[in-house]
Protein backbone atom coordinates (compact mmCIF):
# COMPACT_ATOMS: atom_id res chain seq x y z
CA UNK A 1 0.00 0.00 0.00
CA UNK A 2 1.37 3.04 -1.04
CA UNK A 3 -0.94 5.08 1.13
CA UNK A 4 1.97 4.80 4.35
CA UNK A 5 2.00 6.49 7.06
CA UNK A 6 4.58 8.89 6.76
CA UNK A 7 1.85 10.14 3.37
CA UNK A 8 -1.23 10.19 6.11
CA UNK A 9 1.01 12.56 8.06
CA UNK A 10 2.14 14.82 5.79
CA UNK A 11 -1.47 15.75 4.86
CA UNK A 12 -2.42 15.60 8.98
CA UNK A 13 0.25 18.02 9.65
CA UNK A 14 -0.60 20.06 6.51
CA UNK A 15 -4.52 20.29 7.22
CA UNK A 16 -3.72 20.68 10.64
CA UNK A 17 -1.51 23.85 9.81
CA UNK A 18 -4.57 25.13 7.84
CA UNK A 19 -6.46 25.19 11.06
CA UNK A 20 -4.43 26.69 13.22
CA UNK A 21 -3.93 29.35 11.11
CA UNK A 22 -8.01 30.18 10.71
CA UNK A 23 -7.70 28.95 6.82
CA UNK A 24 -9.77 25.94 7.23
CA UNK A 25 -12.71 25.93 4.98
CA UNK A 26 -15.86 24.47 6.78
CA UNK A 27 -19.05 23.46 4.58
CA UNK A 28 -22.24 24.50 5.66
CA UNK A 29 -25.01 21.76 4.80
CA UNK A 30 -28.37 23.63 3.63
CA UNK A 31 -31.28 21.03 3.36
CA UNK A 32 -33.76 23.66 1.39
CA UNK A 33 -33.39 24.79 -2.32
CA UNK A 34 -31.01 28.20 -2.77
CA UNK A 35 -33.27 31.10 -2.26
CA UNK A 36 -33.57 34.09 0.26
CA UNK A 37 -34.97 31.73 2.67
CA UNK A 38 -33.01 28.57 4.07
CA UNK A 39 -32.49 25.79 6.08
CA UNK A 40 -29.01 25.44 7.66
CA UNK A 41 -27.37 22.61 9.30
CA UNK A 42 -24.05 24.14 10.79
CA UNK A 43 -22.32 22.52 12.28
CA UNK A 44 -22.39 19.52 10.84
CA UNK A 45 -24.97 17.80 12.95
CA UNK A 46 -26.92 20.92 14.54
CA UNK A 47 -30.12 20.96 14.83
CA UNK A 48 -31.80 22.93 11.16
CA UNK A 49 -31.65 26.71 11.16
CA UNK A 50 -33.71 29.00 9.41
CA UNK A 51 -31.64 31.64 8.31
CA UNK A 52 -31.63 34.61 5.49
CA UNK A 53 -29.48 34.30 2.96
CA UNK A 54 -27.05 37.33 1.95
CA UNK A 55 -23.83 35.61 0.66
CA UNK A 56 -25.29 33.70 -2.49
CA UNK A 57 -24.58 34.80 -6.17
CA UNK A 58 -28.19 34.17 -7.01
CA UNK A 59 -28.43 37.73 -7.94
CA UNK A 60 -32.07 37.59 -9.99
CA UNK A 61 -33.34 35.09 -7.30
CA UNK A 62 -33.78 32.24 -10.17
CA UNK A 63 -31.98 29.49 -9.28
CA UNK A 64 -35.08 28.32 -7.95
CA UNK A 65 -37.89 29.88 -10.44
CA UNK A 66 -40.41 27.59 -10.96
CA UNK A 67 -40.62 28.43 -14.36
CA UNK A 68 -36.50 27.86 -14.36
CA UNK A 69 -37.13 24.16 -12.42
CA UNK A 70 -39.88 23.42 -14.71
CA UNK A 71 -38.24 23.59 -18.04
CA UNK A 72 -35.24 22.07 -16.68
CA UNK A 73 -37.74 19.31 -15.96
CA UNK A 74 -38.93 19.20 -19.06
CA UNK A 75 -35.71 19.39 -20.85
CA UNK A 76 -34.47 16.48 -18.67
CA UNK A 77 -37.84 14.86 -20.38
CA UNK A 78 -37.04 15.34 -23.69
CA UNK A 79 -32.97 15.60 -23.89
CA UNK A 80 -32.23 13.04 -21.59
CA UNK A 81 -29.65 13.48 -18.42
CA UNK A 82 -26.13 13.48 -19.70
CA UNK A 83 -24.25 13.24 -22.96
CA UNK A 84 -21.26 10.67 -22.63
CA UNK A 85 -19.48 12.53 -24.70
CA UNK A 86 -17.53 15.69 -25.55
CA UNK A 87 -19.38 18.17 -27.53
CA UNK A 88 -17.17 17.35 -30.74
CA UNK A 89 -17.63 13.44 -30.82
CA UNK A 90 -21.13 13.16 -30.02
CA UNK A 91 -22.13 15.75 -27.06
CA UNK A 92 -23.74 18.46 -29.32
CA UNK A 93 -27.23 18.56 -28.69
CA UNK A 94 -29.98 21.02 -31.23
CA UNK A 95 -30.42 22.98 -27.18
CA UNK A 96 -26.50 23.58 -26.91
CA UNK A 97 -26.45 25.46 -30.11
CA UNK A 98 -29.63 26.96 -29.68
CA UNK A 99 -28.17 28.13 -26.23
CA UNK A 100 -25.09 29.65 -28.05
CA UNK A 101 -27.23 31.96 -30.09
CA UNK A 102 -29.38 33.24 -27.47
CA UNK A 103 -25.86 34.01 -25.34
CA UNK A 104 -24.51 35.77 -28.84
CA UNK A 105 -27.72 37.60 -29.10
CA UNK A 106 -28.49 38.57 -24.95
CA UNK A 107 -24.37 39.98 -24.50
CA UNK A 108 -24.38 41.39 -28.47
CA UNK A 109 -21.43 39.43 -29.52
CA UNK A 110 -20.75 37.94 -32.78
CA UNK A 111 -20.26 34.21 -31.45
CA UNK A 112 -20.76 31.58 -28.39
CA UNK A 113 -19.04 28.71 -27.20
CA UNK A 114 -20.25 27.16 -24.13
CA UNK A 115 -17.91 25.43 -21.38
CA UNK A 116 -18.91 23.16 -18.56
CA UNK A 117 -17.63 25.95 -16.15
CA UNK A 118 -16.46 29.66 -16.25
CA UNK A 119 -13.73 28.12 -14.85
CA UNK A 120 -12.99 26.31 -17.55
CA UNK A 121 -13.46 28.83 -19.93
CA UNK A 122 -10.73 31.34 -18.53
CA UNK A 123 -8.74 28.12 -18.07
CA UNK A 124 -9.13 27.44 -21.89
CA UNK A 125 -9.52 30.68 -23.21
CA UNK A 126 -6.03 32.29 -23.12
CA UNK A 127 -4.37 29.32 -24.45
CA UNK A 128 -6.71 28.79 -26.94
CA UNK A 129 -6.12 32.27 -28.59
CA UNK A 130 -2.61 33.53 -27.74
CA UNK A 131 0.92 32.17 -28.17
CA UNK A 132 4.24 33.14 -26.94
CA UNK A 133 4.74 35.91 -29.38
CA UNK A 134 2.01 37.83 -27.61
CA UNK A 135 1.24 39.49 -24.16
CA UNK A 136 -1.58 39.42 -21.70
CA UNK A 137 -1.74 42.98 -19.65
CA UNK A 138 -3.94 41.82 -16.94
CA UNK A 139 -5.59 44.11 -13.82
CA UNK A 140 -4.18 42.97 -10.79
CA UNK A 141 -7.96 41.99 -8.85
CA UNK A 142 -8.81 39.46 -11.53
CA UNK A 143 -10.22 36.05 -10.41
CA UNK A 144 -8.68 33.41 -9.58
CA UNK A 145 -9.54 31.52 -12.52
CA UNK A 146 -8.19 33.88 -14.92
CA UNK A 147 -4.99 33.65 -12.82
CA UNK A 148 -4.94 29.90 -13.91
CA UNK A 149 -5.76 30.46 -18.00
CA UNK A 150 -2.94 32.80 -17.80
CA UNK A 151 -0.55 30.54 -16.01
CA UNK A 152 -1.69 28.02 -19.10
CA UNK A 153 -0.96 29.88 -21.53
CA UNK A 154 2.68 30.81 -23.01
CA UNK A 155 2.35 34.29 -24.19
CA UNK A 156 4.50 36.93 -21.77
CA UNK A 157 1.78 38.14 -19.02
CA UNK A 158 1.93 41.79 -17.05
CA UNK A 159 0.22 43.53 -15.00
CA UNK A 160 -1.48 46.90 -13.86
CA UNK A 161 -2.32 48.28 -10.89
CA UNK A 162 -6.04 47.62 -10.17
CA UNK A 163 -8.13 50.11 -12.35
CA UNK A 164 -5.62 52.40 -12.99
CA UNK A 165 -5.50 53.36 -16.71
CA UNK A 166 -2.71 55.39 -16.43
CA UNK A 167 -0.50 52.48 -15.36
CA UNK A 168 -2.66 50.40 -18.09
CA UNK A 169 -1.27 52.93 -21.17
CA UNK A 170 2.16 52.67 -19.48
CA UNK A 171 2.09 48.90 -19.83
CA UNK A 172 0.12 49.01 -23.49
CA UNK A 173 3.62 51.70 -24.35
CA UNK A 174 6.08 48.75 -22.90
CA UNK A 175 4.50 45.84 -24.47
CA UNK A 176 3.99 47.73 -28.24
CA UNK A 177 6.04 45.04 -30.27
CA UNK A 178 3.96 41.87 -29.30
CA UNK A 179 2.47 40.49 -32.40
CA UNK A 180 -0.90 40.34 -30.07
CA UNK A 181 -2.15 42.43 -27.14
CA UNK A 182 -4.63 41.97 -24.93
CA UNK A 183 -6.02 43.22 -22.16
CA UNK A 184 -8.10 41.37 -19.33
CA UNK A 185 -10.34 42.44 -16.59
CA UNK A 186 -13.17 41.23 -14.33
CA UNK A 187 -16.31 43.14 -15.22
CA UNK A 188 -17.48 43.62 -11.52
CA UNK A 189 -14.65 43.06 -8.98
CA UNK A 190 -15.84 39.85 -7.02
CA UNK A 191 -14.44 41.06 -3.45
CA UNK A 192 -14.46 44.89 -3.89
CA UNK A 193 -18.24 45.43 -6.30
CA UNK A 194 -16.18 47.86 -8.14
CA UNK A 195 -16.72 48.03 -12.20
CA UNK A 196 -14.17 48.25 -14.48
CA UNK A 197 -13.70 51.74 -16.39
CA UNK A 198 -14.94 49.85 -19.72
CA UNK A 199 -15.27 53.06 -21.85
CA UNK A 200 -11.62 54.09 -21.37
CA UNK A 201 -10.08 50.34 -21.48
CA UNK A 202 -11.92 50.06 -25.13
CA UNK A 203 -10.31 53.57 -26.00
CA UNK A 204 -6.94 52.76 -25.30
CA UNK A 205 -7.02 48.98 -26.97
CA UNK A 206 -8.30 51.26 -29.86
CA UNK A 207 -5.26 53.69 -29.50
CA UNK A 208 -3.30 50.33 -29.05
CA UNK A 209 -4.35 48.07 -30.97
CA UNK A 210 -5.39 45.81 -28.22
CA UNK A 211 -7.59 42.84 -27.77
CA UNK A 212 -10.26 43.27 -24.81
CA UNK A 213 -11.05 40.79 -22.43
CA UNK A 214 -14.22 40.79 -19.69
CA UNK A 215 -15.33 38.24 -17.14
CA UNK A 216 -18.54 39.78 -16.55
CA UNK A 217 -19.68 36.52 -14.29
CA UNK A 218 -20.93 38.96 -11.59
CA UNK A 219 -22.80 40.99 -13.94
CA UNK A 220 -24.31 39.14 -16.92
CA UNK A 221 -28.39 39.72 -16.39
CA UNK A 222 -28.46 42.65 -14.25
CA UNK A 223 -25.69 45.06 -14.55
CA UNK A 224 -26.59 48.14 -17.26
CA UNK A 225 -29.99 48.71 -18.12
CA UNK A 226 -31.27 45.73 -19.50
CA UNK A 227 -28.91 43.33 -17.74
CA UNK A 228 -26.69 42.93 -20.82
CA UNK A 229 -23.55 43.43 -18.51
CA UNK A 230 -20.80 45.67 -17.75
CA UNK A 231 -20.51 46.70 -21.14
CA UNK A 232 -23.90 47.77 -21.70
CA UNK A 233 -23.36 50.01 -18.73
CA UNK A 234 -20.42 51.58 -20.37
CA UNK A 235 -21.78 52.28 -23.43
CA UNK A 236 -19.35 50.04 -25.07
CA UNK A 237 -21.76 46.53 -26.15
CA UNK A 238 -20.08 45.33 -29.79
CA UNK A 239 -16.53 46.20 -28.78
CA UNK A 240 -15.26 43.97 -26.24
CA UNK A 241 -13.34 41.22 -28.07
CA UNK A 242 -13.85 38.48 -25.44
CA UNK A 243 -16.33 38.36 -22.81
CA UNK A 244 -16.67 35.07 -20.70
CA UNK A 245 -19.01 34.71 -18.10
CA UNK A 246 -21.16 31.90 -15.80
CA UNK A 247 -24.46 30.42 -15.52
CA UNK A 248 -23.89 29.56 -12.53
CA UNK A 249 -24.66 32.91 -10.49
CA UNK A 250 -27.15 35.24 -11.78
CA UNK A 251 -28.39 33.90 -15.11
CA UNK A 252 -29.94 30.31 -13.14
CA UNK A 253 -27.11 29.55 -10.43
CA UNK A 254 -26.83 26.06 -12.04
CA UNK A 255 -23.44 25.31 -13.87
CA UNK A 256 -21.90 26.18 -17.21
CA UNK A 257 -20.18 29.15 -18.88
CA UNK A 258 -18.66 30.70 -22.00
CA UNK A 259 -16.63 32.26 -24.40
CA UNK A 260 -18.63 34.36 -26.33
CA UNK A 261 -17.38 37.51 -29.12
CA UNK A 262 -15.26 37.81 -31.88
CA UNK A 263 -16.46 34.62 -34.38
CA UNK A 264 -12.60 34.40 -34.97
CA UNK A 265 -11.83 33.67 -31.55
CA UNK A 266 -14.66 31.62 -30.43
CA UNK A 267 -13.78 28.97 -33.59
CA UNK A 268 -10.26 28.78 -31.79
CA UNK A 269 -11.54 28.16 -28.83
CA UNK A 270 -13.88 25.25 -30.40
CA UNK A 271 -10.75 24.05 -32.39
CA UNK A 272 -8.07 24.10 -29.66
CA UNK A 273 -9.68 24.87 -25.76
CA UNK A 274 -8.88 21.88 -23.94
CA UNK A 275 -11.65 22.06 -21.29
CA UNK A 276 -13.90 22.47 -24.26
CA UNK A 277 -12.03 19.11 -26.22
CA UNK A 278 -11.82 17.05 -23.59
CA UNK A 279 -14.81 17.41 -20.72
CA UNK A 280 -18.36 16.88 -21.59
CA UNK A 281 -20.42 19.91 -21.84
CA UNK A 282 -23.29 21.43 -19.92
CA UNK A 283 -26.19 18.19 -18.86
CA UNK A 284 -29.33 19.39 -20.99
CA UNK A 285 -31.46 20.15 -18.08
CA UNK A 286 -28.99 22.91 -17.38
CA UNK A 287 -28.97 24.33 -20.83
CA UNK A 288 -32.88 24.18 -20.94
CA UNK A 289 -32.93 25.90 -17.74
CA UNK A 290 -30.48 28.33 -18.75
CA UNK A 291 -32.90 29.05 -21.99
CA UNK A 292 -35.58 29.86 -19.78
CA UNK A 293 -33.33 31.99 -17.71
CA UNK A 294 -32.51 33.82 -21.14
CA UNK A 295 -36.30 33.92 -21.87
CA UNK A 296 -37.07 35.86 -18.79
CA UNK A 297 -34.95 38.18 -18.77
CA UNK A 298 -35.36 39.11 -22.51
CA UNK A 299 -39.10 39.49 -21.95
CA UNK A 300 -38.43 42.11 -19.24
CA UNK A 301 -36.66 43.93 -16.65
CA UNK A 302 -38.61 43.67 -13.55
CA UNK A 303 -36.39 41.33 -11.63
CA UNK A 304 -32.99 43.03 -12.26
CA UNK A 305 -34.69 46.48 -11.73
CA UNK A 306 -35.80 45.29 -8.39
CA UNK A 307 -32.14 44.08 -7.77
CA UNK A 308 -30.95 47.41 -8.91
CA UNK A 309 -33.88 48.61 -6.20
CA UNK A 310 -32.74 46.35 -3.38
CA UNK A 311 -29.48 47.18 -3.86
CA UNK A 312 -30.11 51.00 -3.06
CA UNK A 313 -31.82 50.29 -0.14
CA UNK A 314 -29.28 47.93 1.50
CA UNK A 315 -26.23 50.27 1.00
CA UNK A 316 -27.81 52.87 2.24
CA UNK A 317 -29.20 51.16 5.07
CA UNK A 318 -25.69 50.00 5.95
CA UNK A 319 -24.53 53.75 5.55
CA UNK A 320 -27.05 54.69 7.93
CA UNK A 321 -26.03 52.50 10.36
CA UNK A 322 -22.65 53.66 10.73
CA UNK A 323 -20.85 50.89 8.93
CA UNK A 324 -17.67 51.31 6.12
CA UNK A 325 -19.03 49.45 3.27
CA UNK A 326 -16.88 49.69 -0.01
CA UNK A 327 -18.38 52.45 -2.29
CA UNK A 328 -20.08 51.55 -5.85
CA UNK A 329 -23.50 50.27 -7.13
CA UNK A 330 -23.42 47.06 -7.83
CA UNK A 331 -25.12 43.92 -5.52
CA UNK A 332 -21.92 42.86 -4.23
CA UNK A 333 -21.29 45.11 -0.98
CA UNK A 334 -18.81 44.67 1.33
CA UNK A 335 -18.82 45.52 4.66
CA UNK A 336 -15.11 46.63 6.01
CA UNK A 337 -14.50 45.31 9.03
CA UNK A 338 -10.15 45.00 8.23
CA UNK A 339 -9.37 42.64 11.16
CA UNK A 340 -9.80 38.65 10.35
CA UNK A 341 -10.74 37.63 13.69
CA UNK A 342 -13.50 40.05 14.05
CA UNK A 343 -15.10 39.31 10.45
CA UNK A 344 -15.21 36.02 11.18
CA UNK A 345 -16.89 37.09 14.94
CA UNK A 346 -19.40 39.54 13.40
CA UNK A 347 -20.29 36.27 10.78
CA UNK A 348 -20.50 34.14 13.58
CA UNK A 349 -23.15 36.51 15.15
CA UNK A 350 -25.11 37.54 12.33
CA UNK A 351 -25.39 33.55 12.05
CA UNK A 352 -26.62 33.68 15.75
CA UNK A 353 -29.48 36.53 14.96
CA UNK A 354 -30.61 34.38 11.80
CA UNK A 355 -28.23 36.12 8.85
CA UNK A 356 -25.82 33.68 6.77
CA UNK A 357 -22.88 35.73 5.78
CA UNK A 358 -19.66 34.83 5.30
CA UNK A 359 -16.27 36.38 6.66
CA UNK A 360 -13.31 36.90 4.01
CA UNK A 361 -9.95 37.42 5.04
CA UNK A 362 -6.13 37.49 4.05
CA UNK A 363 -4.82 35.14 1.47
CA UNK A 364 -8.67 35.76 -0.06
CA UNK A 365 -8.33 39.81 0.23
CA UNK A 366 -5.14 42.08 1.30
CA UNK A 367 -4.24 41.36 4.59
CA UNK A 368 -5.97 44.35 6.69
CA UNK A 369 -8.83 44.32 4.67
CA UNK A 370 -11.27 41.55 6.02
CA UNK A 371 -14.32 42.29 5.34
CA UNK A 372 -18.26 40.10 5.03
CA UNK A 373 -18.97 40.22 1.80
CA UNK A 374 -22.66 40.66 1.47
CA UNK A 375 -24.63 40.09 -2.30
CA UNK A 376 -28.28 41.30 -2.77
CA UNK A 377 -30.85 39.30 -4.75
CA UNK A 378 -33.85 40.19 -6.88
CA UNK A 379 -35.16 37.76 -4.38
CA UNK A 380 -35.33 39.08 -1.45
CA UNK A 381 -37.97 41.38 -0.22
CA UNK A 382 -37.45 44.03 1.79
CA UNK A 383 -38.16 43.05 5.16
CA UNK A 384 -35.48 40.53 4.70
CA UNK A 385 -33.24 43.44 3.90
CA UNK A 386 -34.92 45.20 7.06
CA UNK A 387 -34.08 41.93 9.34
CA UNK A 388 -30.57 41.80 8.20
CA UNK A 389 -30.13 45.52 8.80
CA UNK A 390 -31.55 44.73 12.13
CA UNK A 391 -29.00 41.88 12.88
CA UNK A 392 -25.64 44.11 11.85
CA UNK A 393 -26.98 46.90 13.24
CA UNK A 394 -27.27 44.48 16.79
CA UNK A 395 -24.00 43.08 16.02
CA UNK A 396 -22.29 46.66 15.05
CA UNK A 397 -23.47 47.65 18.74
CA UNK A 398 -21.93 44.68 20.43
CA UNK A 399 -18.48 45.31 18.90
CA UNK A 400 -18.44 49.06 18.91
CA UNK A 401 -18.07 49.65 15.48
CA UNK A 402 -20.83 51.26 14.28
CA UNK A 403 -20.16 55.18 13.16
CA UNK A 404 -16.49 54.54 13.99
CA UNK A 405 -13.35 55.29 11.64
CA UNK A 406 -11.34 52.73 9.84
CA UNK A 407 -9.01 54.13 11.92
CA UNK A 408 -10.73 53.91 15.02
CA UNK A 409 -11.73 49.92 14.18
CA UNK A 410 -7.81 48.65 12.87
CA UNK A 411 -6.64 50.68 17.01
CA UNK A 412 -9.34 48.83 18.75
CA UNK A 413 -8.89 45.46 16.94
CA UNK A 414 -5.64 45.64 14.82
CA UNK A 415 -5.26 45.08 11.13
CA UNK B 1 23.00 52.57 0.94
CA UNK B 2 24.50 53.14 -2.92
CA UNK B 3 22.71 54.07 -5.84
CA UNK B 4 21.29 51.09 -7.37
CA UNK B 5 19.05 50.03 -4.39
CA UNK B 6 17.90 53.23 -4.16
CA UNK B 7 16.92 53.18 -8.04
CA UNK B 8 15.33 49.66 -7.40
CA UNK B 9 13.84 50.82 -4.53
CA UNK B 10 11.99 53.79 -6.28
CA UNK B 11 10.94 51.67 -8.74
CA UNK B 12 9.23 48.83 -6.62
CA UNK B 13 7.44 51.52 -5.11
CA UNK B 14 6.22 53.13 -7.94
CA UNK B 15 5.24 49.91 -9.73
CA UNK B 16 4.12 48.01 -7.11
CA UNK B 17 2.81 49.60 -3.98
CA UNK B 18 -0.45 50.91 -3.04
CA UNK B 19 -0.63 51.53 0.00
CA UNK B 20 1.64 53.43 2.61
CA UNK B 21 3.25 49.72 3.20
CA UNK B 22 6.93 50.68 4.32
CA UNK B 23 9.71 49.16 2.26
CA UNK B 24 13.12 48.31 3.45
CA UNK B 25 16.36 46.84 1.08
CA UNK B 26 15.42 43.31 2.92
CA UNK B 27 11.72 43.46 2.82
CA UNK B 28 10.52 40.97 0.94
CA UNK B 29 8.57 41.41 -1.87
CA UNK B 30 7.39 38.09 -3.52
CA UNK B 31 7.10 35.88 -0.43
CA UNK B 32 5.28 39.11 1.28
CA UNK B 33 2.79 39.45 -1.27
CA UNK B 34 4.09 43.22 -2.63
CA UNK B 35 5.18 42.14 -5.92
CA UNK B 36 3.08 39.03 -7.18
CA UNK B 37 5.15 36.87 -9.38
CA UNK B 38 3.17 37.80 -12.77
CA UNK B 39 4.38 41.13 -11.79
CA UNK B 40 7.84 40.11 -12.56
CA UNK B 41 7.84 40.70 -15.99
CA UNK B 42 7.65 44.11 -15.43
CA UNK B 43 10.66 44.66 -13.16
CA UNK B 44 12.88 42.03 -15.30
CA UNK B 45 12.22 44.47 -18.15
CA UNK B 46 12.94 47.89 -16.36
CA UNK B 47 16.59 46.58 -15.17
CA UNK B 48 17.32 45.29 -18.44
CA UNK B 49 16.85 48.77 -20.07
CA UNK B 50 18.25 50.44 -17.08
CA UNK B 51 21.28 48.77 -16.82
CA UNK B 52 21.39 47.50 -20.42
CA UNK B 53 21.68 43.75 -19.70
CA UNK B 54 20.20 40.77 -20.50
CA UNK B 55 18.83 38.41 -17.38
CA UNK B 56 18.02 34.75 -18.84
CA UNK B 57 14.55 33.53 -17.76
CA UNK B 58 16.01 31.03 -15.50
CA UNK B 59 17.50 33.52 -13.62
CA UNK B 60 14.70 35.86 -12.99
CA UNK B 61 13.08 33.90 -10.04
CA UNK B 62 10.87 34.89 -7.46
CA UNK B 63 13.71 33.78 -5.28
CA UNK B 64 16.56 36.20 -7.17
CA UNK B 65 13.49 38.72 -7.07
CA UNK B 66 12.77 38.39 -3.49
CA UNK B 67 14.19 41.73 -2.09
CA UNK B 68 15.54 44.84 -3.58
CA UNK B 69 19.08 43.70 -1.78
CA UNK B 70 18.74 40.00 -4.05
CA UNK B 71 18.08 42.23 -7.02
CA UNK B 72 20.84 43.96 -6.67
CA UNK B 73 23.02 41.29 -6.31
CA UNK B 74 21.35 39.58 -9.22
CA UNK B 75 21.77 42.53 -11.67
CA UNK B 76 25.67 42.97 -10.36
CA UNK B 77 26.31 39.21 -11.89
CA UNK B 78 25.60 40.34 -15.27
CA UNK B 79 26.65 44.59 -15.41
CA UNK B 80 29.59 44.31 -17.51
Amino acid sequence: MAYTEKTRGIYTEILAGLQSAGLFKQERYIHSAQDADIEVEFPAGAPLKKVINICANNYLGLSSHPEVVKAAHEGLDSHGYGMSSVRFICGTQDIHRTLEQMVTKFLGTEDTILFPSCMDANAGVFEAVLTKDDVMISDRLVHASIIDGIRLCSAMHDTYKHSDMEHLEEKLQLHDLKRLKMVITDGVFSMDGDTAKLDKMVELCEKYGALLFVDDSHSSGFIGKTGRGTHEQYGVMGKIDIITTTFGKGLGGASGGCVSGRKELVEMCRQKARPYLFSNTIAPPVVAGVIKVLEILSASTDRRDKLEKNTEFWRKGLTEAGLIIKAGDTPIVPVMLFNAKLAQDVSRDLYEEGIYAIGFFFPVVPQGQARIRTQISAGHEIHHLEKALDAFRKVGKKYDILGKSKQEIIERYGM
Amino acid sequence: MDEMQEIIKTYVIKEYVEDDTELTYDSPLISGGIVDSFSMVSLKRFLENKYNIAIPDDKATPEAFDSVNKICALVREYVK
